[in-house]
């Protein structure tokens, strides 16, 4: 951080559209603890009805995949299409697949 | 007319309309964006309960006046809000110290109004009791914040909530229009408020390791529509455009 930034720190914020969905990230916001991050999250992502759940967590805490480590990690499933479900029917009565 | 009624929900709506615009004036100016849209937003809140309010009024008044007209071309010594809401925004700290004082009293007045046997007072007073709930946490956040924060935040927040403790008596008088109203079931004694704010300010001041002030001067006078110096300066930046352009639109 520098010295002019005192914003906080980065959190990630995830909302949900309806209970029972998955968390989708919507964005990031900056404060000072995980309450005032969840306000400003509320404030900033669900003031028009985008969500019924909401998520925030410190973005250090994410850990994720370098991007050169982006081959070793996702293309040996390039070549593997048997792994795609396509060959079972859904049934009808199944929504948000 | 009901007069008494007229003039309950002016009082209402003005402590929102006049919080709101003073609220209003900070956006684009936050200390930081999350902030900017939050103290917007609560803006926003506001200005909507305003406006349910005026639209009842100028409903219950009956003389074609409109909510707009109530809001923008009523003169200053018609205006029942509170002193503490047209304080000025001078620091992040007394913005918040006003927001905290306000949103605690609200916060307490909606959950009474709610069984107001006046149907749209108690229907207006239950949408705005939600919102005011999430104000009342948020200003509560930033007073524990700030006065259990830095020596320097300390300061600046102890010295907001002395600055502006002498208008918050007036928060509960009550004049002879609450008592008639009180008699009807519409209106709601303030004195158990008055404890339960009371409850409230001491524990979150308790929390922000602040002190409570003793009480000394009170400010007074807003129930006969005597303002402090501030809100003339809000109206005057609030009704220029309607009153220099009647029939501008939207």
């Amino acid at each position: 951080m520098s010295q002019t930034d005192n914003q906080g720190p980065l959190w990630e914020v995830f909302t949900q559209k309806k209970p029972g969905m998955a968390f989708k990230h919507s964005g990031s916001v900056h404060a000072y603890d995980k309450n005032l991050a969840i306000e400003a999250a509320r404030d900033l992502y669900t003031r028009r009805n985008e969500g019924t759940g909401l998520w925030v967590v410190k973005s250090e805490d994410i850990i994720s995949v370098p991007p050169e480590d982006a081959e070793s990690f996702f293309e040996p499933a390039d070549d593997k299409i048997y792994r795609h479900p396509t060959f079972f029917e859904v049934p009808k009565g199944v929504k948000n697949m | 007319m009901n007069k008494n009624l007229f003039k309950y929900i002016l009082r209402l709506a003005d402590n929102s309309l006049i919080l709101g615009h003073r609220l209003s004036e900070n956006c684009s100016k936050g200390p930081y964006l999350e902030e900017d849209i939050s103290i917007t937003n609560t803006s926003l809140d506001l200005l909507g309960q305003a406006e349910e309010f005026l639209i009842y009024a100028a409903e219950v008044e009956g003389t074609g006046r409109t909510a707009d007209d109530l809001a923008y071309k009523r003169p200053e010594i018609e205006f029942y809000n509170v002193q503490l809401t047209e304080q000025p925004n001078c620091e992040f700290a007394q913005m918040m110290a006003r927001q905290f004082f306000m949103d605690a009293f609200n916060y307490y007045l909606y959950s009474a109004l709610k069984e107001s046997s006046d149907s749209t007072i108690a229907a207006i007073s239950a949408k705005s009791l939600k919102e005011v709930t999430y104000h009342l946490r948020r200003s509560s956040e930033w007073v524990i914040r700030l006065g259990d924060g830095t020596p320097f935040s300390k300061a600046k927040m102890q010295e907001a909530i002395d600055d502006l403790w002498r208008f918050t008596s007036e928060l509960f008088e009550m004049d002879e229009i609450d008592e008639a109203l009180i008699s009807e079931g519409i209106a709601v004694d303030l004195k158990p408020i008055q404890e339960l704010w009371n409850e409230r300010v001491d524990k979150i001041l308790k929390r922000a390791t602040l002190t409570r002030p003793e009480d000394g001067y009170h400010a007074t006078g807003s129930r006969k529509g005597y303002h402090t110096e501030y809100l003339g300066y809000i109206l005057a930046e609030m009704q220029y455009l309607p009153r220099a352009y009647p029939t501008a639109e939207w």
